[in-house]
C-alpha cells in the first residue's frame, strides 16, 4: 500500500480551486452587502464580513483536519456520526432558542452559534453512503429502499418540528443518489408530476385539471398502452391522481402554515401586492435587474448599499452580485456552480469505493438543492425558503458543514488509489 | 468494479438536469438583467428621493422701507395612511404626540376620507421643541413626516386686503399652469394673487438617496444634478403702513374706504375698506374657523371694497359734468343758471336742490353744489345742437367720462377690481326705446345718481386727475419689483382725458372754494389748501357720504376719496377722514384731534 508523501498529494485541485472561488466571491460580495461606512476594514469583526473572515479561517482549520484524518475514519464512524447528529437534533428541540419561529440554532453566547441542522445534512449523507454503499445492499429491495426513506425521514422529521420547512426540503434532494443507484426512474418522475400536479391545481381551475388529466389518460390508454394490460392498476393510479388533485386545497389549506402559503401565493403570482408578503422578492428581482451587462460595480449597488433586500448578505446575497457585478458576473457564478457540480459527478464517477460514489452523489444533490432554491428565489423561479448560497451566503453554520461536506469527498478521492 | 456498472449511465441523466436548471436560470437572469429595463428605473426610485426645494417667497415692503410682512417656517406634522400599515403602533404615537386613542382614529379617518396615498396635515405648526424630539423618533412610525412650510406673518395687523393670502392650490389652478404641484401654495388673493409670479420665485429640486427605511443617505453625486430654488422678488410698494393703519382706524366700525394716489405717479398711499381685519388671522391654526367666521360677517370684511365696491357718486360727479361741459363749449365760467330749490323735469317732479344764493355761475355752483345748475349743463351738453339728436350727443358726453377711466376698471395691480358703471345710450335705448329719451330722462346722472357708479379707487382717481389737471397714471400698489430701481413699467404710462387742460383750473377753483366756504368748510385748515368735493348719495337706505379731496391746491403730493357707508352727509363723515388723511400724510401730525376722536369712536356698524 502507497502511502501519499503528504495530506496535500493527489487532492482535485479543481475542486479546490472552485471552492476558493466561491469563498472569495461570496466573502466580496457580503462585504458590499453589509457595508458599512464607519467600519470599512473587511477583517473588522463587530461587521459581517469580518466574521465571515473568521469563519474561512476555522474552515480552513477543518479542511487540514479532515485532510489528515484516515480517509476510513467517516465510513467507519458513519453510523455513529448519524447518531450523534440526530442526538442534537432532538437536544435543539428543546434548548434551541427561537428565532423568528424557528427552533434551529443553539446559543453557546449572544453571536456564537451553531445550526445543528447544517451537521444533520452531512451526517445524512455519511450514513446513506455508507448503508447503500454496502456490499449486498440492493436499491431493488424494498427493504433497502424503506431503510434507506428512514435514514432521510428522521432527520427531515426533526427538522420540520423546528420550523425549517425549507432545510427539510433539501433532504429531497437525496432521490438523485438513490436514482444513481438504482431507484425506478418513474420516482423521479412521479415526483415531479406531483409538483407540477400541485402547482396546476393551485393556479387554475381543479375541474380544468381533472379534464387534462382524464384527456392524457384517455391517449394514453388507447394509443400507447395498446396492450391494455394492468388495466386494474392504471384505474388506481388515475383515480388516485384525482384524489390528489382534490386533496391540493385541503393540503395547502390546512397542512400548510400562513407564511408558507404565502411564499407560494408570491410566487405562483396569485398575490402581487409588493409591499408586504412580495416585497423580497420583488425587490430582489429589481436588485438583480438593475445591475444589467456589466453591473453598477463594486460598493455602487444602490439596492445593496440602502440595504432594499432584507437578510441580503446572507439569503439574498445573490441579489448584490446581480446588482454590482450584472449579468457576466451572475452568469458566471451560475456557470462556476454547474461546473462545480459536473465536477463532483465526475469525480464520484471515478471512485472505486461506493461508498465516495454515494457520498458524492449525496454532495452534489445537496449543493444543487440549495443552489436552484437559493438563486431561483432570488430570480422569481422559486418560492421563497431560507436556505443558503453554498459557499457564499454569509453563516458559520452553512460555511463550515460545506466544507466540510466538500472536503470529505476530496479527501476519499485524493485516497481513492488506497481502496482495494 | 463497481457493483452496480448498469446504472452507470444514469449520471448522463442528472449531468442533464443540473445542466438544464442553470441554463434556465442564465436565461432568466438574461431576461432581468438585459430585456426588461424597468428593473433599473424601480432601483432608482427606490433609491432616489427628489426633493423640491421651494424658494422663500418674496417680501412686500411699504414706500419707508418697513416691511409689511415677514416669512416664518413652521413645520407640520403629515401623514399618508396607506403607508402606516397594519402594525402601526398606535399606542406609542400617541405617546409620542401626546394625544389620545379617539383623537387620533378620528384625524386618520378623517385623512383617509381625502386620501389614502396623499399627504395629508396631521398637526401644523409644530412647537420648535416638539419638532427635534419627533423628527429623531418618526422613522419608527411609517407613513408620518414633518414638512417645513413657509407661512406669512405680519409685523402690522393691517393692510389685509391688500396684501391678500395663499393657500393650497385648488385642482383646478392646477390645470392652468405646470409650474404647481398639489399641495404647492398659491396667491389666493391681493398682491399675493396679482404678483404670484414675482413673489414665488423658481422651485429648485435636490436629489438625495435613501435606504429602505427612508433615511437620507446623502445627496447624489455630491448635488451635481441638483437644481438651486430661486427666492422670490421683493416688492416695493407706494403704500405707507402709518397712513394706511390711520384710514384703517378712522373707519374703524364704519362699512366703507378710503383710496389715498400720489398724484405725480399713480402710487397708492392707502387704501382701505372697512370694516378690515388682521391679516394673521388667515394664517396659522384657527384659519379656517377665521376664514368662515370672516366670510359669514353680514359687513363682507373680505370684500374689498375701495376696489370692488360700486357707488354712485352723487355730488362728486360735479366736476366731471362741469368739465365736460366746459370742453363742449357750452359752458363758461359767467354763465349762470338759477335754482329754484331744484331741477323741475316737466312732469310735476323736479331734483330737489338744497337753499343757496342763486342764480349762480361755475365757482359758486360747485361750492355750493347746486343740483340745478348740473342738471342744466349736463342736458346742454348732450342736447347740443350740433349733434345730430339726445344719443349721439349722450355718446359723446360718454366718451369724456370713460376718458376719466370710468366704466371700467383701471387696471390697478390688485385683482378683482370693478370698473363700476356708466350707462351706455343702448342701456336707454332699451328702457325707454330708441329715440324716446332726451336730456330729461336721464338727468339724474348729472348729479351722479341714477346708474352712473364709481368704485372708490375711480373716485379717488378722478380727484387725482383733477389734481394733475386732466392726466393720470393708472393707479398701482408697486413701485418696484426685485429691487428699487426695477420700476414697474406697466404703470409709468402718462394717460390724459378728453378735457383740455385749461379748464381744470376753474373747476379747482370751484374745488378750493367748497373747503374754504362751502359745503366742507368744517374741515378747512389753515396750513394746507385742500380742494374738495363733497357728495351725499341717496340710496336705499340711508345716504351714503362720499368725498373727493387733493392737497396742496399747487403741487398736489395726495388725491383722495373717502366713502362712508348710510352714515348721511358728504361733509360729516367723508370730509373729516379724506381731511384727516391729508393733514397725517403732509404734516406726519394731526392737530385736530377733537376731530380724529369724533370720527374714530363713531360706531356706525350697528345701524345697518
Amino acid at each position: 500500500m502507497r502511502q501519499p508523501k503528504n495530506i496535500f498529494s493527489n487532492l482535485d485541485w479543481p475542486l479546490v480551486g472552485m471552492y476558493v472561488f466561491f469563498i472569495l466571491v461570496g466573502w466580496i460580495n457580503i462585504y458590499a452587502a453589509a457595508y458599512n461606512e464607519e467600519h470599512k476594514n473587511v477583517f473588522d469583526f463587530s461587521q459581517e464580513y469580518g466574521k465571515q473572515f473568521m469563519w474561512i479561517a476555522i474552515s480552513i482549520v477543518l479542511i487540514l483536519l479532515v485532510l489528515i484524518l484516515d480517509a476510513k475514519f467517516f465510513s467507519t464512524f458513519a453510523y455513529y456520526i448519524y447518531i450523534i447528529a440526530i442526538a442534537v437534533l432532538i437536544v435543539t428541540l428543546f434548548i434551541g432558542s427561537d428565532v423568528n419561529g424557528s427552533r434551529s440554532w443553539i446559543y453557546f453566547s449572544d453571536s456564537v452559534r451553531f445550526q445543528p441542522l447544517e451537521l444533520a445534512k452531512f451526517a445524512t449523507n455519511l450514513v446513506l453512503a455508507k448503508f447503500l454503499g454496502d456490499i449486498g445492499v440492493r436499491m431493488q429491495d424494498i427493504s433497502t429502499r424503506l431503510k434507506a426513506f428512514v435514514f432521510i425521514a428522521i432527520p427531515a422529521v426533526l427538522i420540520l418540528f423546528q420550523n425549517e420547512t425549507g432545510s427539510m426540503l433539501v433532504f429531497a434532494s437525496f432521490i438523485f443518489v438513490m436514482y444513481r443507484e438504482g431507484l425506478s426512474g418513474n420516482i423521479l418522475i412521479l415526483g415531479f408530476a406531483l409538483i407540477v400536479l400541485f402547482i396546476f391545481t393551485l393556479l387554475i381551475d381543479k375541474l380544468i385539471v381533472v379534464g387534462f388529466i382524464t384527456l392524457a389518460a384517455i391517449v394514453f390508454f388507447f394509443l400507447i398502452n395498446r396492450s391494455r394490460k394492468n388495466i386494474l392498476l392504471y384505474l388506481f393510479i388515475y383515480f388516485l391522481t384525482i384524489g390528489f388533485v382534490f386533496s391540493v386545497n385541503g393540503i395547502y389549506e390546512n397542512v400548510l402554515q400562513t407564511h408558507q402559503k404565502k411564499r407560494i401565493d408570491v410566487f405562483l403570482g396569485k398575490v402581487t401586492d409588493i409591499k408586504d408578503k412580495g416585497y423580497n422578492v420583488n425587490q430582489s428581482k429589481i436588485a438583480i435587474g438593475s445591475g444589467g451587462l456589466f453591473g453598477k460595480g463594486f460598493l455602487n449597488g444602490t439596492q445593496t448599499k440602502y440595504k432594499f433586500v432584507p437578510e441580503q448578505y446572507s439569503d439574498f446575497i445573490f441579489c448584490t452580485i446581480g446588482e454590482e457585478w450584472g449579468f457576466v458576473g451572475s452568469g458566471i457564478v451560475v456557470v462556476m456552480y454547474v461546473l462545480l457540480l459536473l465536477r463532483i459527478l465526475f469525480v464520484a464517477e471515478r471512485q472505486r469505493s461506493s461508498f465516495s460514489r454515494i457520498y458524492g452523489y449525496g454532495l452534489a444533490s445537496i449543493i444543487f438543492f440549495h443552489v436552484m432554491i437559493n438563486i431561483g428565489m432570488t430570480i422569481g423561479l422559486a418560492p421563497v425558503v431560507g436556505i443558503p448560497l453554498p459557499f457564499v451566503s454569509y453563516g458559520g453554520s452553512s460555511m463550515l458543514s460545506f466544507t466540510v461536506l466538500l472536503f470529505v469527498f476530496i479527501k476519499q478521492d485524493a485516497n481513492r488509489m488506497q481502496v482495494l | 468494479m463497481p457493483a452496480n456498472k448498469s446504472f452507470t449511465s444514469r449520471r448522463y441523466v442528472i449531468n442533464t438536469i443540473f445542466v438544464v436548471i442553470a441554463l434556465v436560470f442564465i436565461i432568466r437572469i438574461f431576461f432581468l438583467q438585459i430585456i426588461e429595463v424597468s428593473n433599473k428605473s424601480s432601483a432608482d426610485n427606490n433609491v432616489f428621493r427628489y426633493i423640491t426645494e421651494f424658494p422663500a417667497r418674496g417680501l412686500v415692503y411699504d414706500r419707508n422701507g418697513k416691511p409689511l410682512l415677514f416669512n416664518e417656517v413652521t413645520y407640520d406634522l403629515m401623514v399618508i395612511p396607506h403607508q402606516m400599515g397594519k402594525n402601526f403602533d398606535t399606542l406609542g404615537f400617541c405617546k409620542l404626540i401626546d394625544t389620545d386613542i379617539v383623537t387620533f382614529r378620528k384625524k386618520i379617518k378623517t385623512a383617509t376620507t381625502y386620501s389614502n396615498f396623499l399627504p395629508t396635515i396631521y398637526d401644523e405648526k409644530i412647537p420648535k421643541e416638539q419638532y427635534g424630539m419627533l423628527q429623531e423618533r418618526l422613522s419608527e412610525y411609517p407613513g408620518f413626516y414633518i414638512q417645513a412650510r413657509t407661512i406669512r406673518n405680519y409685523p402690522q395687523p393691517y393692510c389685509a386686503q391688500i396684501l391678500g393670502y395663499i393657500g393650497e392650490i385648488t385642482p383646478d389652478m392646477l390645470e392652468d399652469d405646470e409650474y404647481y404641484k398639489p399641495g404647492d401654495y398659491i396667491g389666493i388673493s391681493g398682491l399675493e394673487k396679482s404678483y404670484e409670479k414675482e413673489l414665488r420665485g423658481k422651485k429648485g429640486a435636490r436629489i438625495i438617496m435613501v435606504d429602505v427605511h427612508n433615511r437620507d443617505m446623502g445627496s447624489y453625486m455630491k448635488g451635481k444634478f441638483d437644481v438651486e430654488a430661486k427666492a422670490g422678488q421683493d416688492l416695493y410698494t407706494y403704500l405707507d403702513i402709518e397712513l394706511q393703519e390711520y384710514a384703517e382706524k378712522l373707519l374703524a366700525n364704519k362699512r366703507g374706504s378710503v383710496v389715498a394716489i400720489d398724484p405725480n405717479t399713480g402710487g397708492i398711499l392707502a387704501i382701505a375698506s372697512s370694516p378690515a381685519y388682521d391679516p394673521n388671522l388667515l394664517v396659522g391654526r384657527d384659519r379656517t374657523k377665521n376664514y368662515f367666521e370672516l366670510l359669514s360677517d353680514k359687513n363682507l370684511p373680505l370684500f374689498n371694497r375701495a376696489l370692488s365696491g360700486r357707488y354712485p357718486p352723487g355730488s362728486t360727479f360735479k366736476p366731471i359734468v362741469g368739465l365736460i361741459g366746459l370742453q363742449e363749449g357750452v359752458l363758461n365760467t359767467t354763465i349762470t343758471y338759477p335754482c329754484y330749490g331744484g331741477f323741475p323735469l316737466g312732469n310735476g317732479k323736479m331734483i330737489k336742490c338744497h337753499s343757496h344764493p342763486s342764480p349762480l355761475a361755475l365757482l359758486g355752483a360747485i361750492q355750493t353744489s347746486c343740483n340745478a345748475y348740473f342738471c342744466k349743463v349736463l342736458k346742454t351738453t348732450i342736447e347740443n345742437n350740433h349733434y345730430p339728436n339726445t344719443e349721439a350727443g349722450f355718446d359723446a358726453w360718454r366718451d369724456y367720462v370713460l376718458s376719466f377711466g370710468l366704466g371700467n376698471p383701471l387696471g390697478v395691480d390688485l385683482p378683482s377690481e370693478s370698473g363700476g358703471n356708466i350707462p351706455t345710450s343702448n342701456y336707454y335705448n332699451k328702457s325707454f326705446g330708441k329715440g324716446h329719451w332726451r336730456a330729461l330722462s336721464v338727468i339724474s346722472i348729472a348729479i351722479g345718481q341714477g346708474e352712473i357708479q364709481l368704485t372708490p379707487l375711480q373716485l379717488a382717481n378722478v380727484a387725482a386727475i383733477i389734481a394733475n389737471r386732466g392726466y393720470f397714471f393708472t393707479p398701482h400698489i408697486v413701485k418696484a419689483i426685485g429691487s428699487l430701481d426695477n420700476l414697474n413699467k406697466k404703470y409709468l404710462i402718462k394717460k390724459y382725458t378728453k378735457v383740455n387742460p385749461e379748464f381744470f383750473n376753474y373747476i379747482i377753483q370751484g374745488m378750493y372754494g367748497v373747503v374754504e366756504g362751502g359745503t366742507a368748510h368744517n374741515i378747512k385748515m389753515n396750513n394746507i389748501q385742500v380742494c374738495g368735493k363733497t357728495g351725499t348719495v341717496q340710496n336705499a337706505g340711508k345716504n351714503h357720504s362720499v368725498f373727493i379731496a387733493f392737497a396742496p391746491k399747487d403741487n398736489p403730493q395726495i388725491a383722495i376719496a373717502a366713502v362712508v357707508e348710510n352714515s348721511g352727509f358728504g361733509a360729516t363723515w367723508a370730509a373729516p377722514i379724506a381731511s384727516l388723511m391729508i393733514e397725517k400724510y403732509l404734516t406726519h401730525k394731526v392737530e385736530r384731534l377733537d376731530m380724529e376722536k369724533d370720527i374714530m369712536d363713531s360706531k356706525l356698524i350697528n345701524n345697518y
